[in-house]
């Protein structure tokens, strides 16, 4: 019976021997103190028991050094837990500069992937091994939540918003992926499967889908039939803004605050344009609510970071 | 030895017929209208439980349909949270004990206190009502945008229910600390009062400060659910993630509403059964106000992995390991009190000590979940769900249980079965760890929550799970018997049966409906047992 059930997880992530060993140190903590507690009082409770009708106990009030030395010491100890945590936090949160950057889009109640070469998934998603992988995750409805439970790591997807997560695959397998962020009714059955590949086989993965083309060239197709570019020229003659090179880019908005161009920002300027006018436009450019899903703002957004000048990956 | 009788005059025999209970005025009543919808609402939540149970015990989903699971969860959830855990110990031996320990007559407002009974029961009302039409299946937490557009089933009544009972919550809160303010006996003095009221005071204020956050809240869903007005939804123009803030920002609150007040009752078994003052009173007493004002800080930690930036995650994560300290500074305290005490093995005891062992587990391991990094794994799996019924079952419940033995011969005048009592604390403890313990092993391994089917490799653990709950559910139901056999055929408890030192065991069993025949006058600090003890009959 007891074969096939594992009593740890599998680690296949360069975050998970980091969770573990926090783990680890935080379940023998856990252990001396649970024992310690316990065996006092049981101890006590033997020791000290009742032994006559009206015998009443040692008339004790409190003793200060006990006081500060059980206040104090777990106080050290949770400090030390505290920033064990949060640098392990701060490495699942920064992902490295290269990373391959894959979309996600959650819906009821399945996951839909978007790799930048065109491939599109199902509730499957081919990495190689051993590359940092970024993936930037939305939802068409409810929030969801992406969890590999290999990898120790987890993010909420989010409706109207792009949240991150990334990881670094270390050993070739099929790991489960589950949708942990409760959705409604076949919130069990929003599972897959992250697939990770030899580079080698994973380069004939790549070149065996994606007859439509890459993410940027959908992109640019429906920036055409959207007419966006008859208002975003690159030759700045048009009533929008110039959009080669602005990905990433600091921009200065009409009320003097400035953001830097991101997904989110690109994503709010096509639902919502009247939001965040760029100084010098005018708000004259109507809302694509309604009129593109979330797959297509991937294009659009896609296409816009392939309008940079620079052939590189953004941090953000 | 005298022999033992009832008092001629007591608060039960003062008016017969259904009339002097539904509108009397007085504490004690109300606390027994308390205790039964309270205890009729943990066996409605409990049955959803066995149900959820027995559909785990197979990795598919085959005992009800992944809707019907959905609601089971979620009405476990809002049954157990907002019409038993949190009404049980303020509402009924709150309500009970609070005049009483302090020398008083009655709360400051009865009539507020009849009322709290009657607001609590029309919110059970209206969740009831969803529950039999079709049901909730947002899950307790109502988190938006499914619980404003995507749900189809019965948001509105529940939400009602649930923002009608906060008011109860509120007015109970007020009534117990106008009282502790005002009605204190002569000589009873804030530091001779027993620490069961400095946790009873803890809750109040959270129960006045932080409830209204929740009705308005809950309130927003609704008007967004109905007028399509955009808090929430990013298609409206709203955001998700502020409900989770504003509902934490009571939701976590409210776990210390669950678990101060069983702290507090620990306390009064821990000195009653060592016979022995609480180690170090006023540090347990000041640990509990310390809970109360750092557990509304602290609301961050169950939104970690939900997209909050990574300076506020620290923030709350630091905040979360210091409201740690003040319960680990509980436990150590109620450790050291049993040294050198007279312990005696009495049901309550057995109760203070399973609570004492399975707070320690609940509380470390949230130390697991308090650290970011940790948590952004073990979050929304069952380790969350093992961790929390920790708390709550294995704390709350056990000092719930704990408390209801202890008081019960001076609520009833009468003694229950011990042996009976003995037997059932052990059956609730072994049943209570076989269900939740292999819960952190699956949770760890990267069980989700809240999922109707699940993959094989997880089987074993939930059968365990399984198996346990249902020890667990036998162990709840016995006490339920033999506590109503005793109110006929138990032997008379006496004033004093435990040789207990508190105002509540100077009066009679059952107390007069004034409580005491005249006003008592403190002249002794809380648990003095320095005196030998007198009026015990064991």
């Amino acid at each position: 019976m007891w074969s096939g059930t594992p009593l740890f997880p599998e680690s296949a992530s360069t975050m998970a021997s980091r969770v573990d060993s926090l783990y680890f140190f935080l379940l023998a903590l856990s252990t001396f103190f649970s024992l310690l507690i316990a065996g006092l009082i049981v101890f006590y409770a033997v020791k000290y028991r009742r032994r006559a009708a009206d015998s009443v106990g040692s008339q004790i009030q409190g003793g200060l050094v006990l006081e500060l030395t059980w206040t104090i010491v777990p106080l050290l100890i949770t400090m030390v837990i505290f920033v064990w945590g949060a640098s392990v936090f701060f490495a699942m949160s920064r992902p490295p500069d290269e990373t391959i950057n894959i979309y996600v889009v959650g819906k009821q109640w399945m996951w839909k992937f978007q790799h930048l070469d065109g491939q599109r998934e199902i509730n499957e998603l081919h990495v190689p091994v051993g590359r940092p992988v970024k993936l930037i995750m939305t939802s068409e409805d409810v929030i969801h939540d992406v969890f590999v439970p290999a990898f120790r790591i987890k993010a909420d997807v989010v409706p109207g918003r792009y949240t991150h997560l990334w990881f670094q695959s270390t050993k070739p397998g099929r790991y489960r992926l589950f949708c942990a962020e409760y959705c409604g009714t076949k919130h069990s059955g929003m599972i897959g499967q992250v697939v990770v590949m030899d580079p080698s086989e994973y380069q004939t993965w790549l070149s065996g889908g994606a007859s439509e083309g890459s993410l940027a060239s959908a992109g640019a197709k429906l920036f055409q039939d959207l007419a966006c570019n008859t208002c975003h020229r690159p030759d700045a003659q048009g009533r929008g803004p110039v959009l080669e090179g602005l990905f990433g880019k600091t921009v200065t908005l009409q009320n003097g605050e400035t953001l830097t161009v991101d997904e989110a920002y690109v994503r709010e300027s096509i639902l919502q344009p009247a939001a965040k006018i760029a100084s010098g436009f005018q708000p004259i450019m109507p809302t694509f609510q309604g009129l593109v899903t979330e797959e297509q703002l991937l294009e659009l957004i896609e296409y816009v970071k392939s309008l940079h000048e620079l052939p590189q990956v953004q941090p953000r | 030895m005298a022999t033992v009788i009832l008092p001629p005059r007591h608060y039960l025999n003062d008016g017969y017929g259904i009339a002097s209970w539904l509108f009397t005025r007085d504490h004690k009543r109300i606390a027994l209208l308390y205790l039964a919808g309270v205890t009729f609402f943990f066996f409605i939540g409990g049955a959803f439980a066995v149900l959820i149970r027995l559909e785990l015990a197979t990795p598919a989903g085959d005992l009800v349909s992944d809707e019907t699971y959905n609601k089971l969860f979620t009405m476990h959830g809002v049954m157990m949270v907002f019409f038993f855990l949190i009404p049980a110990i303020p509402a009924v031996l709150g309500n009970f004990l609070v005049p009483i320990m302090i020398g008083a007559k009655d709360l400051a407002f009865p009539r507020l206190n009849l009322a709290s009974w009657y607001i609590y029961m029309v919110g059970a009302t209206f969740t009831t009502y969803a529950i039999v039409t079709g049901g909730l299946d947002t899950g307790w937490t109502f988190y938006t945008p499914f619980s404003t557009v995507s749900s189809t089933s019965q948001v509105i009544p529940a939400a009602l229910g649930i923002f009608v009972t906060g008011f109860s919550s509120i007015l109970t809160g007020l009534n117990f600390i106008v009282t502790m303010h005002r009605m204190r006996a002569p000589g009873m003095t804030w530091f001779r009062m027993p620490l069961f009221l400095w946790s009873t005071y803890a809750t109040s204020l959270i129960m006045v400060l932080g409830t209204p956050v929740l009705a308005i809240t809950i309130l927003l869903v609704a008007v967004e659910r109905v007028f399509r007005f955009g808090f929430f939804d990013p298609t409206l123009g709203g955001d998700p993630v502020l409900f989770q803030h504003l509902f934490w920002f009571y939701s976590h609150p409210a776990v210390y509403i669950m678990v101060l007040p069983a702290m507090g009752v620990i306390s009064e078994l821990v000195a009653a059964f060592c016979r022995k003052p609480v180690f170090g009173y006023s540090f347990v007493a000041f640990a509990s106000v310390g809970i109360a004002v750092l557990g509304f800080l602290v609301w961050g930690h169950h939104m970690f992995v939900a997209g909050q930036s990574v300076y506020a995650a620290l923030v709350f994560s630091i905040l979360s390991f210091l409201v740690a300290i003040p319960s680990a500074v509980k436990v150590f305290n109620w450790t050291a009190t049993m040294y050198k005490g007279s312990i005696s093995w009495d049901t309550p005891m057995l109760y203070a000590i399973g609570f004492i062992g399975l707070f320690t587990i609940g509380g470390l391991t949230g130390l697991f979940l308090a650290s970011v990094g940790l948590d952004v794994h073990v979050t929304d799996t069952y380790f969350i769900v093992a961790h929390f019924h920790y708390i709550m079952v294995g704390g709350t419940i056990m000092g719930y249980l704990g408390g209801l033995h202890y008081w019960w011969p001076k609520i009833s005048g009468r003694l229950y079965n011990e042996t009976l009592a003995r037997i059932s604390a052990g059956i609730i403890f072994i049943g209570f760890n076989l269900t939740f313990f292999p819960q952190f092993i699956v949770g760890y391994l990267g069980m989700p929550r809240r999922y109707h089917a699940y993959p094989p490799e997880f089987q074993v653990l939930n059968v365990l799970s399984s198996a346990g709950a249902s020890i667990l559910g036998v162990g709840y139901l016995i006490p339920m018997i033999y506590l109503m056999w005793s109110l006929r055929y138990g032997r008379l408890a006496g004033s004093n049966p435990w040789g207990a030192v508190g105002l509540e065991w100077t009066t009679t069993s059952p107390p007069p409906t004034e409580n005491f025949a005249e006003t008592p006058v403190v002249t002794w600090e809380a648990y003095d047992y320095g005196a030998p003890v007198e009026g015990h009959v064991a």
